[in-house]
Protein backbone atom coordinates (compact mmCIF):
# COMPACT_ATOMS: atom_id res chain seq x y z
CA UNK A 1 0.00 0.00 0.00
CA UNK A 2 1.19 3.55 -0.88
CA UNK A 3 0.22 6.52 0.41
CA UNK A 4 0.61 9.95 -1.05
CA UNK A 5 -0.92 12.70 1.63
CA UNK A 6 -0.42 16.82 1.05
CA UNK A 7 2.54 15.67 -1.24
CA UNK A 8 3.91 19.43 -2.51
CA UNK A 9 6.51 19.66 -4.87
CA UNK A 10 7.79 23.07 -7.11
CA UNK A 11 10.91 23.27 -9.06
CA UNK A 12 12.05 27.11 -8.58
CA UNK A 13 8.67 28.92 -9.69
CA UNK A 14 6.58 26.17 -11.21
CA UNK A 15 4.66 23.93 -8.81
CA UNK A 16 4.85 20.63 -9.96
CA UNK A 17 2.51 18.86 -7.84
CA UNK A 18 -0.14 21.00 -5.64
CA UNK A 19 -0.93 18.83 -2.22
CA UNK A 20 -1.33 15.32 -3.79
CA UNK A 21 -3.64 12.82 -2.35
CA UNK A 22 -3.05 9.29 -3.90
CA UNK A 23 -3.45 5.56 -2.91
CA UNK A 24 -2.33 2.58 -4.36
CA UNK A 25 -3.95 -1.03 -3.32
CA UNK A 26 -1.09 -3.72 -3.47
CA UNK A 27 -1.15 -5.37 -6.65
CA UNK A 28 -2.68 -2.94 -8.06
CA UNK A 29 -1.48 -1.55 -12.10
CA UNK A 30 -2.02 2.19 -12.28
CA UNK A 31 -1.11 3.72 -15.07
CA UNK A 32 -0.97 7.87 -14.91
CA UNK A 33 -1.41 9.64 -17.89
CA UNK A 34 -1.24 13.24 -18.91
CA UNK A 35 0.15 16.26 -20.38
CA UNK A 36 4.41 16.62 -20.77
CA UNK A 37 5.47 18.10 -17.61
CA UNK A 38 2.31 17.77 -15.60
CA UNK A 39 4.31 16.45 -12.66
CA UNK A 40 3.87 12.62 -13.90
CA UNK A 41 7.24 11.82 -13.68
CA UNK A 42 7.78 13.59 -10.55
CA UNK A 43 5.52 11.18 -8.63
CA UNK A 44 7.77 7.68 -9.18
CA UNK A 45 10.72 9.93 -8.67
CA UNK A 46 9.66 10.40 -5.17
CA UNK A 47 8.73 7.16 -4.36
CA UNK A 48 12.37 6.23 -5.82
CA UNK A 49 13.64 9.38 -3.41
CA UNK A 50 15.28 11.12 -6.14
CA UNK A 51 13.22 13.64 -5.46
CA UNK A 52 12.24 15.42 -2.45
CA UNK A 53 8.96 16.95 -1.69
CA UNK A 54 9.06 20.24 -0.15
CA UNK A 55 5.53 19.30 1.88
CA UNK A 56 3.57 16.45 2.76
CA UNK A 57 4.14 12.65 2.70
CA UNK A 58 4.57 9.13 1.46
CA UNK A 59 4.22 6.08 2.78
CA UNK A 60 4.80 2.63 1.71
CA UNK A 61 2.90 -0.05 3.97
CA UNK A 62 2.42 1.92 6.40
CA UNK A 63 6.36 3.36 6.73
CA UNK A 64 7.53 6.43 5.91
CA UNK A 65 9.43 7.17 2.83
CA UNK A 66 9.04 11.10 3.34
CA UNK A 67 7.54 13.38 5.71
CA UNK A 68 7.80 16.72 6.18
CA UNK A 69 8.21 15.80 9.91
CA UNK A 70 11.66 14.08 9.00
CA UNK A 71 12.17 9.89 8.66
CA UNK A 72 15.21 7.90 9.63
CA UNK A 73 17.76 7.58 6.43
CA UNK A 74 17.99 3.92 7.81
CA UNK A 75 14.50 2.99 7.73
CA UNK A 76 13.84 4.64 4.56
CA UNK A 77 16.68 2.78 2.76
CA UNK A 78 14.99 -0.43 3.62
CA UNK A 79 11.54 0.80 2.71
CA UNK A 80 13.05 2.01 -0.60
CA UNK A 81 14.50 -1.46 -1.03
CA UNK A 82 11.17 -2.82 -1.50
CA UNK A 83 10.61 -0.35 -4.49
CA UNK A 84 12.38 -0.96 -8.53
CA UNK A 85 12.62 1.47 -11.21
CA UNK A 86 13.13 1.53 -14.81
CA UNK A 87 13.99 4.90 -16.63
CA UNK A 88 13.46 6.04 -20.00
CA UNK A 89 17.02 6.39 -21.00
CA UNK A 90 17.73 2.60 -19.36
CA UNK A 91 20.38 4.25 -17.23
CA UNK A 92 21.84 0.59 -17.76
CA UNK A 93 25.75 0.60 -16.21
CA UNK A 94 27.78 0.25 -19.98
CA UNK A 95 31.06 -0.35 -18.49
CA UNK A 96 29.58 -3.68 -16.78
CA UNK A 97 27.75 -6.71 -19.11
CA UNK A 98 24.23 -7.25 -18.93
CA UNK A 99 24.53 -10.49 -16.64
CA UNK A 100 26.26 -8.01 -14.15
CA UNK A 101 24.49 -5.39 -14.57
CA UNK A 102 21.46 -7.45 -13.29
CA UNK A 103 23.57 -9.23 -10.57
CA UNK A 104 25.15 -5.73 -8.78
CA UNK A 105 22.75 -5.18 -6.46
CA UNK A 106 21.07 -8.29 -5.58
CA UNK A 107 25.17 -9.74 -4.76
CA UNK A 108 26.41 -6.27 -2.91
CA UNK A 109 22.64 -4.97 -1.48
CA UNK A 110 21.16 -8.06 -0.99
CA UNK A 111 24.09 -10.10 -0.14
CA UNK A 112 22.89 -12.97 -2.57
CA UNK A 113 26.34 -15.11 -3.03
CA UNK A 114 27.76 -14.81 -6.96
CA UNK A 115 26.27 -18.45 -7.84
CA UNK A 116 22.34 -17.50 -6.52
CA UNK A 117 22.19 -14.16 -8.18
CA UNK A 118 23.45 -15.20 -11.60
CA UNK A 119 21.31 -17.77 -11.28
CA UNK A 120 18.33 -15.69 -11.09
CA UNK A 121 19.57 -13.24 -13.33
CA UNK A 122 19.96 -15.59 -16.16
CA UNK A 123 16.24 -16.87 -15.63
CA UNK A 124 15.06 -13.22 -16.09
CA UNK A 125 17.09 -12.38 -18.60
CA UNK A 126 15.55 -15.46 -20.14
CA UNK A 127 12.15 -14.65 -19.51
CA UNK A 128 12.87 -10.81 -21.16
CA UNK A 129 14.08 -12.88 -24.20
CA UNK A 130 17.61 -12.31 -23.46
CA UNK A 131 19.21 -15.28 -22.21
CA UNK A 132 21.47 -15.39 -25.44
CA UNK A 133 22.67 -11.74 -24.66
CA UNK A 134 24.24 -11.86 -20.80
CA UNK A 135 27.99 -11.42 -21.75
CA UNK A 136 27.57 -8.27 -23.84
CA UNK A 137 27.81 -4.86 -23.39
CA UNK A 138 24.70 -2.43 -23.03
CA UNK A 139 26.29 -0.59 -25.86
CA UNK A 140 25.98 -3.91 -28.09
CA UNK A 141 22.51 -3.94 -27.20
CA UNK A 142 19.62 -2.38 -29.23
CA UNK A 143 17.73 0.21 -27.34
CA UNK A 144 14.52 -2.41 -26.97
CA UNK A 145 16.92 -4.97 -25.68
CA UNK A 146 18.35 -2.51 -23.25
CA UNK A 147 15.58 -1.57 -22.09
CA UNK A 148 14.19 -5.01 -21.42
CA UNK A 149 17.89 -5.59 -19.42
CA UNK A 150 16.84 -2.65 -17.25
CA UNK A 151 13.19 -4.27 -16.52
CA UNK A 152 15.37 -7.68 -15.56
CA UNK A 153 17.71 -5.54 -12.80
CA UNK A 154 15.36 -4.06 -11.61
CA UNK A 155 12.79 -7.00 -10.74
CA UNK A 156 16.69 -9.06 -9.61
CA UNK A 157 16.16 -6.77 -6.17
CA UNK A 158 12.56 -8.86 -6.10
CA UNK A 159 10.78 -5.42 -5.62
CA UNK A 160 7.26 -4.96 -4.11
CA UNK A 161 6.79 -1.98 -5.98
CA UNK A 162 8.00 -1.35 -9.80
CA UNK A 163 8.05 1.96 -11.37
CA UNK A 164 8.13 2.28 -15.01
CA UNK A 165 9.33 6.18 -16.27
CA UNK A 166 8.05 6.77 -19.71
CA UNK A 167 10.05 3.50 -21.08
CA UNK A 168 9.30 3.20 -24.24
CA UNK A 169 9.70 7.24 -24.98
CA UNK A 170 13.24 6.89 -25.97
CA UNK A 171 12.72 3.72 -28.31
CA UNK A 172 12.68 3.56 -31.83
CA UNK A 173 8.49 2.93 -32.89
CA UNK A 174 9.61 -0.71 -33.79
CA UNK A 175 11.36 -1.68 -30.40
CA UNK A 176 8.48 -0.41 -28.72
CA UNK A 177 6.51 -3.60 -29.11
CA UNK A 178 8.92 -6.01 -27.63
CA UNK A 179 9.08 -3.65 -24.09
CA UNK A 180 5.27 -3.26 -23.77
CA UNK A 181 5.25 -7.39 -24.44
CA UNK A 182 7.51 -7.87 -21.34
CA UNK A 183 5.77 -5.02 -19.06
CA UNK A 184 2.19 -6.76 -19.92
CA UNK A 185 3.50 -10.44 -19.10
CA UNK A 186 4.35 -8.84 -16.08
CA UNK A 187 1.01 -6.71 -15.22
CA UNK A 188 -0.67 -9.88 -15.58
CA UNK A 189 1.34 -12.55 -13.80
CA UNK A 190 3.04 -10.70 -11.34
CA UNK A 191 1.48 -9.80 -7.68
CA UNK A 192 3.57 -6.46 -7.49
CA UNK A 193 2.44 -3.36 -7.38
CA UNK A 194 2.93 -1.22 -10.67
CA UNK A 195 2.80 2.56 -11.27
CA UNK A 196 3.54 3.20 -15.12
CA UNK A 197 3.47 6.59 -16.36
CA UNK A 198 3.25 6.33 -20.12
CA UNK A 199 1.82 7.69 -23.66
CA UNK A 200 1.02 4.43 -25.27
CA UNK A 201 -2.72 5.06 -24.15
CA UNK A 202 -3.92 1.62 -25.63
CA UNK A 203 -1.28 -0.65 -23.30
CA UNK A 204 -2.39 1.34 -20.48
CA UNK A 205 -5.87 0.00 -21.39
CA UNK A 206 -5.16 -3.04 -21.61
CA UNK A 207 -2.96 -3.73 -18.27
CA UNK A 208 -3.85 -1.31 -15.84
CA UNK A 209 -6.69 -1.80 -12.71
CA UNK A 210 -7.17 2.12 -12.78
CA UNK A 211 -5.64 5.37 -14.96
CA UNK A 212 -5.33 8.37 -13.28
CA UNK A 213 -5.33 11.82 -15.26
CA UNK A 214 -2.70 14.29 -14.60
CA UNK A 215 -2.63 17.69 -15.55
CA UNK A 216 -1.08 21.16 -13.90
CA UNK A 217 0.28 19.19 -10.57
CA UNK A 218 -3.37 17.59 -9.86
CA UNK A 219 -5.32 14.48 -10.49
CA UNK A 220 -8.39 15.82 -12.36
CA UNK A 221 -9.97 12.32 -12.89
CA UNK A 222 -9.00 8.34 -11.68
CA UNK A 223 -10.80 5.36 -12.45
CA UNK A 224 -10.73 2.31 -14.37
CA UNK A 225 -10.02 2.54 -17.98
CA UNK A 226 -12.99 1.31 -19.53
CA UNK A 227 -14.13 4.48 -17.89
CA UNK A 228 -11.54 7.27 -18.67
CA UNK A 229 -10.82 6.27 -22.14
CA UNK A 230 -14.31 5.63 -23.20
CA UNK A 231 -16.21 7.91 -21.43
CA UNK A 232 -14.27 10.65 -19.15
CA UNK A 233 -15.76 12.75 -17.03
CA UNK A 234 -13.88 15.71 -17.28
CA UNK A 235 -13.48 17.89 -19.86
CA UNK A 236 -9.34 17.96 -19.62
CA UNK A 237 -9.48 14.41 -19.83
CA UNK A 238 -10.82 14.55 -23.09
CA UNK A 239 -9.54 17.35 -24.58
CA UNK A 240 -6.55 15.34 -24.03
CA UNK A 241 -7.52 11.64 -25.24
CA UNK A 242 -9.29 13.01 -28.13
CA UNK A 243 -5.61 14.89 -28.80
CA UNK A 244 -3.34 12.17 -28.47
CA UNK A 245 -5.47 9.57 -30.30
CA UNK A 246 -6.05 11.66 -33.22
CA UNK A 247 -2.22 11.69 -33.78
CA UNK A 248 -2.31 8.02 -35.09
CA UNK B 1 83.43 23.15 -27.48
CA UNK B 2 83.93 19.84 -29.12
CA UNK B 3 81.79 16.59 -28.43
CA UNK B 4 84.16 13.96 -26.45
CA UNK B 5 83.25 10.42 -27.11
CA UNK B 6 85.40 9.32 -24.14
CA UNK B 7 83.92 11.80 -21.57
CA UNK B 8 80.53 11.13 -22.80
CA UNK B 9 80.95 7.16 -22.25
CA UNK B 10 82.50 7.78 -19.03
CA UNK B 11 80.01 9.53 -17.48
CA UNK B 12 77.07 7.87 -18.94
CA UNK B 13 77.50 4.87 -15.82
CA UNK B 14 76.65 8.32 -13.43
CA UNK B 15 73.85 9.35 -15.59
CA UNK B 16 72.12 6.21 -15.67
CA UNK B 17 71.82 5.61 -11.86
CA UNK B 18 70.47 9.51 -11.78
CA UNK B 19 67.75 8.27 -14.51
CA UNK B 20 66.89 5.64 -11.86
CA UNK B 21 66.13 8.06 -8.73
CA UNK B 22 64.53 9.89 -11.53
CA UNK B 23 62.02 7.23 -12.20
CA UNK B 24 62.17 5.71 -8.95
CA UNK B 25 60.75 9.25 -7.90
CA UNK B 26 58.13 9.87 -10.54
CA UNK B 27 56.96 6.46 -10.01
CA UNK B 28 56.81 6.81 -6.11
CA UNK B 29 55.10 10.98 -6.78
CA UNK B 30 52.96 9.40 -9.13
CA UNK B 31 51.04 6.90 -7.16
CA UNK B 32 50.54 9.70 -4.45
CA UNK B 33 49.12 12.30 -6.73
CA UNK B 34 46.94 9.49 -8.25
CA UNK B 35 45.44 8.14 -4.68
CA UNK B 36 45.71 11.43 -2.83
CA UNK B 37 43.74 13.41 -6.14
CA UNK B 38 41.38 10.37 -6.09
CA UNK B 39 40.61 11.08 -2.62
CA UNK B 40 39.90 14.65 -2.25
CA UNK B 41 37.87 14.55 -5.92
CA UNK B 42 35.95 12.40 -3.72
CA UNK B 43 35.44 14.68 -0.42
CA UNK B 44 35.20 17.50 -2.44
CA UNK B 45 32.28 16.22 -4.28
CA UNK B 46 31.08 15.40 -1.14
CA UNK B 47 30.23 18.69 -0.21
CA UNK B 48 30.91 18.66 3.19
CA UNK B 49 30.77 22.01 4.67
CA UNK B 50 34.26 23.19 5.70
CA UNK B 51 35.82 20.57 4.33
CA UNK B 52 34.75 20.94 0.62
CA UNK B 53 36.55 24.42 1.16
CA UNK B 54 39.66 23.45 2.63
CA UNK B 55 40.10 21.35 -0.10
CA UNK B 56 39.32 23.75 -2.22
CA UNK B 57 42.18 26.01 -0.70
CA UNK B 58 44.10 23.50 -0.96
CA UNK B 59 44.06 22.95 -4.96
CA UNK B 60 44.02 26.28 -5.65
CA UNK B 61 47.01 26.87 -3.49
CA UNK B 62 49.17 24.17 -4.87
CA UNK B 63 48.49 24.87 -8.95
CA UNK B 64 49.12 28.59 -8.02
CA UNK B 65 51.97 28.99 -6.75
CA UNK B 66 54.96 27.07 -8.16
CA UNK B 67 56.61 23.58 -7.55
CA UNK B 68 60.34 25.35 -6.80
CA UNK B 69 58.93 26.99 -4.35
CA UNK B 70 57.01 24.68 -2.30
CA UNK B 71 60.10 22.10 -2.80
CA UNK B 72 62.17 25.25 -1.65
CA UNK B 73 59.75 25.41 1.57
CA UNK B 74 59.31 22.07 2.21
CA UNK B 75 62.96 21.30 2.29
CA UNK B 76 64.41 24.44 3.83
CA UNK B 77 61.43 25.76 5.92
CA UNK B 78 59.54 22.88 7.34
CA UNK B 79 62.55 21.53 9.17
CA UNK B 80 62.67 24.40 10.82
CA UNK B 81 59.28 23.68 12.61
CA UNK B 82 60.48 19.61 12.92
CA UNK B 83 59.45 18.40 9.54
CA UNK B 84 62.57 17.13 8.12
CA UNK B 85 62.89 13.89 5.64
CA UNK B 86 65.68 13.46 3.46
CA UNK B 87 65.99 15.24 0.11
CA UNK B 88 64.46 12.51 -2.00
CA UNK B 89 61.61 11.59 0.28
CA UNK B 90 60.84 15.05 0.87
CA UNK B 91 61.26 15.67 -3.41
CA UNK B 92 58.98 12.47 -3.96
CA UNK B 93 55.91 13.80 -1.35
CA UNK B 94 56.08 17.87 -2.77
CA UNK B 95 55.74 16.77 -6.18
CA UNK B 96 53.33 13.95 -5.32
CA UNK B 97 51.05 15.94 -3.38
CA UNK B 98 52.01 19.11 -6.24
CA UNK B 99 50.28 16.64 -8.73
CA UNK B 100 48.00 15.70 -6.70
CA UNK B 101 45.97 19.10 -7.05
CA UNK B 102 45.98 18.77 -11.10
CA UNK B 103 44.82 15.13 -10.92
CA UNK B 104 41.99 15.85 -8.88
CA UNK B 105 40.88 18.49 -11.07
CA UNK B 106 41.09 15.56 -13.90
CA UNK B 107 39.23 13.39 -11.95
CA UNK B 108 36.52 15.86 -11.15
CA UNK B 109 35.98 16.43 -14.46
CA UNK B 110 35.49 12.80 -14.91
CA UNK B 111 33.20 12.30 -12.18
CA UNK B 112 30.88 15.07 -13.32
CA UNK B 113 30.82 13.63 -16.85
CA UNK B 114 29.27 10.73 -15.77
CA UNK B 115 25.37 10.85 -16.37
CA UNK B 116 23.18 11.70 -14.03
CA UNK B 117 21.08 8.60 -14.73
CA UNK B 118 24.02 6.37 -13.64
CA UNK B 119 23.66 7.84 -9.53
CA UNK B 120 19.73 7.50 -10.16
CA UNK B 121 20.07 3.85 -11.43
CA UNK B 122 22.34 3.36 -8.32
CA UNK B 123 19.77 4.84 -6.06
CA UNK B 124 17.25 2.79 -7.64
CA UNK B 125 19.03 -0.20 -6.94
CA UNK B 126 20.19 0.80 -3.69
CA UNK B 127 23.46 0.55 -3.86
CA UNK B 128 25.17 1.65 -1.00
CA UNK B 129 27.60 4.56 -1.09
CA UNK B 130 31.06 2.77 -1.62
CA UNK B 131 29.47 0.62 -4.18
CA UNK B 132 27.96 3.59 -5.86
CA UNK B 133 31.40 4.99 -6.12
CA UNK B 134 33.46 1.72 -6.88
CA UNK B 135 31.35 0.02 -9.42
CA UNK B 136 29.39 2.25 -10.75
CA UNK B 137 31.12 6.07 -10.95
CA UNK B 138 34.66 5.52 -10.84
CA UNK B 139 35.25 2.63 -13.63
CA UNK B 140 33.36 5.10 -16.12
CA UNK B 141 34.57 8.67 -14.32
CA UNK B 142 38.73 7.20 -14.70
CA UNK B 143 38.07 5.79 -18.36
CA UNK B 144 37.16 9.47 -19.70
CA UNK B 145 40.05 10.68 -18.07
CA UNK B 146 43.06 8.60 -19.08
CA UNK B 147 44.33 10.76 -21.65
CA UNK B 148 44.59 13.56 -19.07
CA UNK B 149 45.60 11.79 -16.65
CA UNK B 150 48.94 10.28 -18.76
CA UNK B 151 49.42 13.85 -19.54
CA UNK B 152 49.87 14.68 -16.37
CA UNK B 153 52.21 11.83 -15.47
CA UNK B 154 54.21 12.64 -18.08
CA UNK B 155 54.90 15.70 -17.42
CA UNK B 156 55.75 14.92 -14.12
CA UNK B 157 58.44 12.86 -15.10
CA UNK B 158 60.17 16.01 -16.31
CA UNK B 159 59.39 18.26 -13.63
CA UNK B 160 61.11 16.09 -11.38
CA UNK B 161 64.55 17.36 -12.93
CA UNK B 162 63.36 20.74 -10.45
CA UNK B 163 64.32 18.40 -7.17
CA UNK B 164 67.56 18.95 -7.93
CA UNK B 165 67.07 21.80 -6.64
CA UNK B 166 66.61 20.87 -3.32
CA UNK B 167 69.84 18.11 -3.90
CA UNK B 168 67.64 15.23 -4.83
CA UNK B 169 70.35 13.36 -7.13
CA UNK B 170 68.26 12.69 -9.71
CA UNK B 171 69.47 12.80 -13.52
CA UNK B 172 69.72 16.84 -13.62
CA UNK B 173 71.45 17.10 -10.80
CA UNK B 174 73.98 14.44 -11.38
CA UNK B 175 74.79 16.18 -14.95
CA UNK B 176 75.11 19.43 -12.93
CA UNK B 177 77.55 17.80 -10.14
CA UNK B 178 79.60 16.24 -12.96
CA UNK B 179 79.49 19.91 -14.84
CA UNK B 180 80.99 21.55 -12.31
CA UNK B 181 83.73 19.31 -11.38
CA UNK B 182 84.50 18.42 -15.04
CA UNK B 183 84.13 22.11 -16.21
CA UNK B 184 82.43 20.07 -19.06
CA UNK B 185 78.34 21.00 -20.12
CA UNK B 186 77.72 19.95 -23.27
CA UNK B 187 78.31 16.32 -22.60
CA UNK B 188 75.91 15.66 -19.48
CA UNK B 189 73.08 18.22 -20.05
CA UNK B 190 72.74 16.85 -23.91
CA UNK B 191 72.88 13.12 -22.80
CA UNK B 192 70.24 14.49 -20.25
CA UNK B 193 68.26 15.35 -22.67
CA UNK B 194 68.01 12.18 -24.49
CA UNK B 195 67.72 9.90 -21.71
CA UNK B 196 64.73 12.10 -20.70
CA UNK B 197 63.51 11.95 -24.00
CA UNK B 198 64.45 7.68 -23.69
CA UNK B 199 61.52 6.94 -21.23
CA UNK B 200 59.44 9.69 -21.73
CA UNK B 201 59.05 8.67 -26.02
CA UNK B 202 58.15 4.75 -24.90
CA UNK B 203 56.09 5.71 -21.93
CA UNK B 204 54.24 8.39 -24.06
CA UNK B 205 53.08 5.42 -26.64
CA UNK B 206 52.15 3.08 -23.76
CA UNK B 207 49.62 5.67 -22.62
CA UNK B 208 48.20 6.39 -25.81
CA UNK B 209 47.93 2.49 -26.28
CA UNK B 210 46.27 2.00 -22.61
CA UNK B 211 43.73 5.52 -24.16
CA UNK B 212 42.91 3.33 -27.14
CA UNK B 213 42.26 -0.10 -25.41
CA UNK B 214 39.74 1.93 -22.93
CA UNK B 215 37.84 3.49 -25.74
CA UNK B 216 37.31 0.49 -27.65
CA UNK B 217 33.66 -1.37 -27.03
CA UNK B 218 32.42 0.02 -23.68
Amino acid sequence: MITFRGVRKSFGDHQVLSGLDLDVADGEKVSIIGPSGSGKTTILRMLMTLEQPDAGRIDVDGEPLWSEDGVDARRMKLVRRRIGMVFQHFNLFPHMTVLRNVTEAPIHVLGQDREEAEAHARELLGMVGLHQHVDKKPGQLSGGQQQRVAIARALAMRPRVMLFDEVTSALDPELVGEVLGVIRDLAHTQAMTMLLVTHEMRFAEDISDRVLMFDSGSIVESGPPSVIFHEPDNERTRRFLSAVLDRR
Amino acid sequence: MIWDWNFALSILPDLLRGLWVTVQVTLAGIVIALVVGLFVAILRHARIPVLCQLLWFYVEFVRGTPLLVQAYFAFYVLPLYGVSFSATVTGIIVIGLNYSAYTAEVYRAGIESVPRGQWEAATALSLPLRRRWQAVVLPQAVRAVVPALGNYLMQMFKDSAILSAITVLELLGHATAIGSSSYRYLEPYTLVGLLFLLVSYPAAKLIRRLELRLAQPR
